[in-house]
Formats: C-alpha cells, structure tokens, sequence
C-alpha cells in the first residue's frame, strides 16, 4: 500500500458511519484534523472516540467519585490502582469488563479477559497473586446459559490456570435480563515493592518506543468498538472481532517483563489491551506530553500483507509498549531473547505532540495526539430519576411455606445454590499462599515471606440496584467492605466495573447517575476510595437491557494472619450472635422472588453510619483473637446464613425466633450492616458491641448435625448439603445429555 | 542436602516445590533453566507443575525434549532421587523416565481441590516416614491427571510395589467412586523400576503449610531427605 492507496479510500458518510462516528463527532474530527482524515486516521479517531475507550458517556459522573485516602499511592487513571499496604510493599488491582466477546464467544472472550486484566497489573510492576471473577448469566432455563456458563468458567480456568495465579473468589447470578447479554467481569491483585511502580507516561525525547510480546495479526480489529454497540440478532456474525488468547505466551512476556523491571531500562510502559497500539501508543505519548513517530512495517507481524490499519487497530494478545532508556535496547532485548519473545524497536518520541505513522518511510497518517487522547467528546446524557418503590409489608406474604421448607428450597436454588462446580474447576491454591479459599466471604492470600493476608472480593446485588439505584450502589460498596471485614480485614480501596444498557435511554442513564451517587457516598463514609475500575455500556440485546450491575472489587489487608476469620463453625459449644440490627427489610429479598414469586419493593437501605461502626468492631474482635468465625448477612438473610456457616464447619445449631415481630422477616429479611459470628465467650461479645453502639443479640446456639428453629422444625446437614451441592452439578450435567 | 528444581517455560509451581525443598532440606533449591545441559551436584531433583509449552502438542511432551532433560535421564540411571509433580510427572513419562501416560480427566475438567490418597508402598524413599496403608490429603490441580498404562505394565507395577499412591476416601477405601480423574486402578503416583524417580499428580508441595493446605505433604519431602543422607 502507498501513500496514495491510504489516502484513495474515499471518506464517505457511510464509511465514517461504519465506523461509530456520529455526524457531530465527525465534524469535530475534520476541525481537528484541518482536513479530510485519511483511511487508517479514521480508525484511529473510531476506536480512540469509542464508548469503551473514551468513557464519554459516563466521566462526568466517574469523575465525581472519592478516589483518595492515606494509602492510596495511584488512583484512577493508569492501568490500575495503587495502594499502600506497609513494609514497603504495594497491593495493585483493578476489575474489567470482557461481555460481549465473552457472549460471542465465551471461552475466548473470558479467557482474553483474564488475560488483559493480568497485563493492566503487571504493566504496573506486580506479580499478579489472586486473580477473582463476577458472572452474570441468563435464567438457567435460557437454552445458552449452560453453553455460556460452561465456556466462560473454561475460559476462566484456562487462561488463570495456565498463569498460575490463583483464582480465589467472585460471584455467579443468574437472571433473565441477562439471557443476551452476559456479564463477565474479572479481577487481578498483584503485589510490588512501593518503590518500583511502573508508569505509562512516555518521556524523553529520541527514546526509543520498543514493541514486545506477541506477533500482531488481524484478531480483535474494531474490538472496542464492537462491545460499544448493541447485541442484535446478528451479533454472532461478529465473531471475527473476538480476540484469541495464548496463555503460555502471556506467563512467559509476565516473566520477561518483570526480569526487565528489576532492571533500571524502562521510562514508560503501557500493554495493548482494547484498541491495541492506537490506544497504548496514544495514551503513552498523551500523559508524557510529548509526540511519537511509530514505524509500522517494524511491528512484529502474523501474516502477510497487513496494511497499517490493522496493525493500529488489531487487538492481538499479549503483547506490550515500551519506552526504554537510551542504549538499553540490547541488554532488554537479551531478555526478551531468553523467553522466546518478539522484541522489536518502533518507533521514537518527539517533540511534536503528533502521531506520526510510517509505512516503509511513507507516512501513513499524521495525528495531533491530545485532541485524540484527552479532548475526546464528553457527553452529558439526560437522564431521568428511578421511581422509588413501596416497601414490602410482611403481612402482604401468603407466608404458606414452613421456614423449613422455604430454607431448603432457598439454599437449592439458583441465587444461593454452592458455586463448588465453578471454582474447583480454577486453580486456587498454585502459589501456596492462599489461606482463605473460594466459598467464603473474600478470598484471602498471604503476601509471600509475610504473616500478612490481603483479602479480595467482588460483590453487587443488581436486583437492588434495579430498584433503586442509590441504596443500590451504596449496598454493593458496604457488601464489598463488609466481605472483607468479615475475614478479618482492614477494607482499604475499590475498583468498579460499572456494566449497565444504553447510555442514550435517559432511564439507564439515571441508573448510571444513581449507582455512581450511591457508590460514592458509601466510599466516603466507609473511607474506601475508588482506585480503578472500567465502564461497560450498551449491555442490551434487541433493546432489552441488562439489570444494572456496578460491580464492586473490594481488597483489604489482614496485619497477622494468626487472627483472621472463616465462615465455617469451629465447635459445638459456642453462641451465635448478630451483629447489627434486624429491621426486616423483604423488598427485592430472594425469600420474595423465590418463595413468594414476587420480584418486587424497595431494597434494603444501607446505613452507612451503622455499617462502619458494626465493621469497625467486627474487625476488632477478630484482630483481637475473640471471633474466629464469621459470615456476613447477604442473599437469603439470617437463616441461610447461619446454614451457610453451619454446612462449612458440618455443625448444626439451633436459632431462635424472636418474641414479636414477624418470624419470615426476622429469618429471611436481607437487612444490611449485619453479620453472625460464632463464639464461646457471647458475653465479652455483647458488652464490646455495646460500648461500640452496635446493636447485638444472641440468635442461637451451635451444635448437632442438624438446623432447628426454635426447637421445632429441623433439617439434617446432610440433606441441606445435599441440595446446596447438588443444583449446579446437575444442572450442568444435562447440557451433556 | 542440595537440591534442584528444573524450570521450563511455562512452569508455574516452581516456587511452592522451592518452598517444600527449603523447608525439608535447610537450603534452598538451584534453580536450572531448561537450556542447560548441565545439572549442579544435587541428592534431589524435582520437576514442578505449571503448563510447560501452554500443554502445546501433549502435556509435557516439548519439555521432555529440553537440552535439560538429557542430563536429567544421566542422573535418574546413576540413582539420583527424581520427583516429577503434576506437570513434571507428565514430562518423566514423556521422557521414558517412568511408563504410562496422563490422559485428559474423565470429567473432562479440570480439578482442583483436597483429595485423599493411600500410601500403597512405605519402603520407597519417597515414603519411609509414612505407615503402610496411611491416608494422607494432598491438593490436585489438573486438567490432565488420568493415568494409563496397559494391562501388562499395570501388572507388573503392582507386582513390583511401584504403585506408590492410590486415590481414595477419607478412610482409605479405594473404589470407582474415589476415582477422582479416571486413572486406572485409582493410581496417583508412580515409581520406575530402580525406584529412585517418583511420579505423581497430587501437589505434596502444597500440603506443607497448616495455613494454607495442611501438612500432610511434608512427610513426603522428609522421607526424600531421610532416604539420601
């Protein structure tokens, strides 16, 4: 191709069409450009001015969320959030959103999402120690759930396993607003010395800009641009524009990347994840202030014959951006040599704050890079608030299923069902630090060489955040805080992966509007600032969206691991006690939706205030060796909680029902700020929660092998184990058939 | 006491085996890249787990092929005490270090969690410190765990005590239905006719921890250390 092929393509309004341009936007690129663009600018302005790249729908809001505290060393904005957690060492974590590939094609896309995220970490300086997951599927009677589901967590496994990075937690629902569009969010903590942090500010003019990884071929091209539009009928068609992952060459450019940066060779670096090198290279030069010229028939490539288009716009895998110090490109590429990898030199910084491509000394485009990168449009969508609804009165149940029977059918179902079928497909345990594994309130992994524990969880409730978007967003930020506290740990930062349906319909706008509130306000009061995270929008198959799903990843760091805590009960003889009042909050409860048949009223209001000040003493009394057994209260409310304790330490209990009040809203009300814990000293318990102004009651007793209520209705351990275990495996099982 | 643990591309256990060798043996392995033809002086070497070539081609099949593995045959025919864990026992077999093959789990997925294995064989230098017929929990975490061998080669390793582990229940008892991946006669871990080279699919390396997978596993390690000092 030469100079003047790139420049006959004729820029017509369908091209610029095809390419997700809006007239107005279109307009504006002209104004930038002084000219016409050419072919390979035109895609370069595409991807750049995408939904998934530029967060024009939603940075006025993302913008006003807490992104600070003490111990935050990088906030929003690089590849993924930085925090302090003592000794000179940092935790380095984020949550990203791969749905519509993995909707398309979900082993590859899941496992190309495991993969990015893996790369937006150690770009950064960390080894990745825990990797986590959040999974939304349709209703299981949807005839591509099982295929999803089943794709997805291969996917998962394969490219986590592979790495060997354990997978340590996450979460898994199912819901028919999801029947088109799945949600696969997945999560990575790494850990690095404070010191050595990686940057992707490309600085000093006449570095050379080096290539590495893997070859580009012509996978992925308009990737970003795909998952920034709706699901129709014909979305499989866009099968070509999922990525394809290689695990193996990812733990082998992971190596080779973190053998350079115990190094002094690297000014910037910055992986290729959506968009590929138009994004890397742009965001690179765009944060260093400076210009790069790129050599495009030096990249490293697949096949023949691919035109500079594909190479800016390809989303090939594994592969990474560097700007390397002067007269280290012999002694870095030894090491790219050693680990088989491509290492190619590209390109070189300028001073002219231009992108300039070059194409066998030919330029090939020519693009100011600041009106691209950090000018992009911003739009301030209208939006409209979500009604509030009604309350649930108790007495509006029909209340006609024993307590017994409502547990029972409560643990079996789809919401509350064992995720065993999941994560013991995920390596968890590879690396020998994980102390808390999957299927309880967070994962926890020890910080190698230390007695520390960092404690990661993934949490939203989107059925709430339907309702109502405010308490909603509020309740996935406390659920998060409240995992972590739960095993014992400080809860310190958030990433958020805020999925939602068309930004352009002003209800889902004000979904968006009321989560990002909500959120906010929870980070505040909980001091539990936002570091990282990712937008997902457009999640909506032929106009039907997706319930709004701002999921959160919490981390926080237990300081002696001596004293952390678990879900299961430990001994026969100890009390259970609740922390935190019981209101009876039965709006959009799974005791509603699954006994009841009602997906209806309002959600559970979280009071911040209340949660911090209950969190704060569990915390305590778990740092000070008194509780070793925790679980918070979530899905299901107290009664499948205490089973869910009950199942993992195989002890029964018996739990007692209150004096007044109504028995199903006291079992099965999913009210907020709570959790049970288990202990042979209630009294020392209780007068701490007193003196802390927690509300606190003893709400039954271990023992046994069965739960009872009140001395009454009992069912066996082995008969809730049995339906708890027993509804993945065989719903899974009759895909096979 | 030196040991060594053997890296190929891809490997991802290679720190839990150096964890597991250090504290049984006071001294912290020699790593050895697979482009090496030589092999440090060393009583023990281990072949960890991990994915050596992405599983490309067959599980452990391009490993066995490294410069490295040369001298690893050398020194399994002069005696040296050889363990191959999970990916490192497919590479032992690939190698012709031990007979058989890992096939794909019957379920088709892979595994990973605690699973209890009987010590068949106390006698082998790998499992002096253990009683004959003990249940220890070791963790598994594989795609690739299901042991074949032909009825011949099954004969003749029973007969020969080289069937080291068995997968089984908590109380020993080894059946179908504590067939956890589809191995023939529930075989976990085997040993070569000189019986300094053991293979097996459970990580005893991660079973030396009370925090993080029990301590079963240490025994294992012990006993290497009891057998070569």
């Amino acid at each position: 191709m030469s100079t003047n092929e790139f420049n006959s393509t004729p820029i017509t309004p369908e091209l610029v069409k095809e390419h997700g341009l809006n007239e107005e936007e279109y307009k504006l690129v002209l104004e930038i450009m002084g000219r016409e663009p050419n072919i390979n600018e035109l895609g370069i302005f595409s991807v750049m001015w995408s939904e998934h790249c530029s967060y024009k729908s939603s940075k006025k809001w993302l913008k006003t969320l807490p992104t600070k505290a003490d111990w935050v060393i990088q906030g929003p904005g690089e590849n993924a959030g930085v925090i302090d957690i003592g000794d000179g060492q940092a935790a380095i974590f984020k949550m990203e959103s791969h749905n519509h590939p993995s909707f398309i094609e979900p082993y590859q896309g899941a496992a190309t999402g495991v993969g990015g995220i893996m790369r937006d970490v150690f770009t950064m300086g960390a080894r990745p120690i825990a990797n986590l997951n959040a999974l939304r599927f349709g209703e299981p009677e949807h005839p591509k759930t099982r295929h999803l589901l089943s794709g997805v967590v291969e996917g998962i496994g394969g490219y986590g396993n592979c790495m060997g990075v354990p997978t340590i937690g996450g979460e898994t629902n199912f819901h028919a607003s999801y029947n088109g569009n799945i949600l696969v969010n997945a999560m990575t903590v790494g850990l690095a010395d404070a010191d050595n942090i990686f940057y992707s500010a490309a600085a000093g003019i006449g570095n050379p800009v080096v290539y590495v990884g893997s070859k580009t071929g012509r996978d992925g091209i308009h990737g970003a641009t795909m998952a920034s539009a709706e699901f129709d009928d014909d979305s499989d068609e866009k099968r070509p524009t999922v990525q394809v992952g290689d695990p193996f060459t990812e733990k082998l450019l992971l190596e080779a990347c973190l053998e350079l940066m115990a190094t002094d060779m690297i000014v910037a670096i910055q992986d290729m994840g959506a968009a590929g090198l138009t994004s890397s290279s742009f965001e690179m030069a765009s944060k260093g202030g400076v210009g790069v010229e790129l050599w495009l028939d030096k990249v490293p490539m697949r096949e023949e014959g691919m035109t500079p288009y594909e190479l800016m716009l390809s989303e090939s895998q594994e592969r990474m951006l560097m700007v390397l110090k002067p007269g280290c490109e012999d002694a870095a590429k030894a090491i790219f040599d050693k680990w088989e990898l491509d290492f190619a030199v590209i390109g070189t910084l300028t001073d002219t704050k231009r992108m300039v491509l070059k194409w066998h000394g030919e330029t090939a485009g020519d693009l100011p890079i600041d009106p691209l990168a950090e000018a992009s449009p911003e739009y301030d969508r209208p939006w409209e608030v979500t009604p509030k609804q009604d309350r649930i009165d108790p007495a509006s149940l029909s209340g006609k299923t024993s307590h017994v029977d409502a547990l029972k059918t409560l643990i079996a179902s789809p919401d509350l069902a064992s995720r065993r079928w999941i994560w013991e497909q995920y390596d968890h345990l590879v690396m020998g630090n994980t102390i808390v594994r999957p299927g309880g309130d967070s994962g926890v992994v020890r910080v190698q060489g230390t007695n520390k524990g960092i404690a990661a969880t993934t949490d939203c409730t989107p059925r709430y955040v339907m309702a109502d978007p405010v308490e909603g967003g509020k309740q996935a930020v406390a659920e998060a805080y409240r995992n972590l506290v739960a095993t014992g740990a400080k809860p310190l930062a958030i990433t958020d992966n805020m999925n939602f349906g068309n930004p352009e319909r002003p209800r889902i706008m004000g979904q968006f509007v009321g989560a990002c509130q909500g959120i906010g306000e929870a980070c505040i009061a909980l001091d539990f600032p936002v570091v990282s995270g990712n937008v997902s929008l457009y999640n909506e198959t032929n106009g039907v969206g997706i319930m709004p799903t701002p999921a959160i990843g919490g981390v926080g760091l237990i300081s002696d691991l001596d004293h952390h805590a678990t879900i299961g009960i430990k001994r026969g003889d100890s009390a259970l006690i609740m922390i935190g009042a019981a209101t009876g909050e039965l709006g959009q409860s799974l005791y509603l939706k699954t006994i009841e048949g009602r997906e209806e009223g309002a959600p559970p209001p979280v009071d911040l205030n209340a949660e911090k000040r209950a969190g704060t003493l569990v915390r305590e009394l778990i740092e000070l060796g008194l509780v070793r057994t925790c679980h918070d209260i979530a899905d299901g409310g107290l009664l499948v909680t205490v089973a869910e304790m009950c199942l993992a330490g195989n002890i029964g209990a018996e739990l007692y029902l209150p004096d007044a009040g109504s028995e199903i809203a006291w079992l099965f009300g999913e009210d907020q700020g709570r959790y049970v814990i288990a202990t042979r000293d209630p009294d020392k318990v209780l007068n701490a929660a007193s003196s802390s102004n927690v509300a606190a009651v003893i709400v039954g007793q271990a023992g046994g092998d069965a739960i009872s209520i009140d001395g009454g209705a009992k069912v066996s351990l082995s008969e809730l184990r049995e339906l708890n275990e027993g509804w993945m495996p065989s719903f899974m099982a009759e895909a096979i058939q | 006491m030196k040991s060594a643990v053997i890296l190929f591309p891809g490997i991802n256990r290679e720190n839990d085996a150096i964890a597991a060798l250090e504290q049984a043996t006071g001294t912290k392995p020699t790593v050895v890249w697979h482009g090496e033809t030589d092999l440090p002086k060393v009583d023990i070497i281990m072949v960890p787990g991990g994915f050596s070539y992405g599983d490309y081609l067959r599980c452990g099949a391009m490993a066995a092929k490294s410069p490295i593995m040369r001298a690893v045959a050398d020194r399994a025919a002069q005696g040296a005490t050889i363990l191959g864990v999970c990916n490192g026992f497919q590479i032992l077999t690939e190698a012709g270090l031990l007979p058989g093959a890992l096939m794909r789990n019957a379920s088709l997925k892979f595994i990973c969690k605690n699973t209890h294995l009987r010590i068949e064989n106390t006698s082998t230098r790998f499992t002096n410190q253990y009683g004959k017929g003990d249940v220890v929990d070791y963790p598994v975490a594989h795609h690739d765990g299901n042991y074949f061998a032909d009825e011949d080669t099954l004969n003749r390793l029973e007969g020969e005590g080289r069937v080291v582990l068995r997968y089984c229940d908590v109380n020993g008892n080894v059946d179908p239905a504590t067939n956890l991946n589809g191995s023939q006669r529930n075989i976990a871990g085997i040993i070569n006719e000189a019986g300094n080279v053991l293979g097996m699919m459970p990580h005893p390396e991660n079973a030396i921890d009370p925090l993080h997978g029990g301590i079963d596993g240490r025994g294992l390690f012990k006993s290497m250390v009891e057998a070569v000092s």
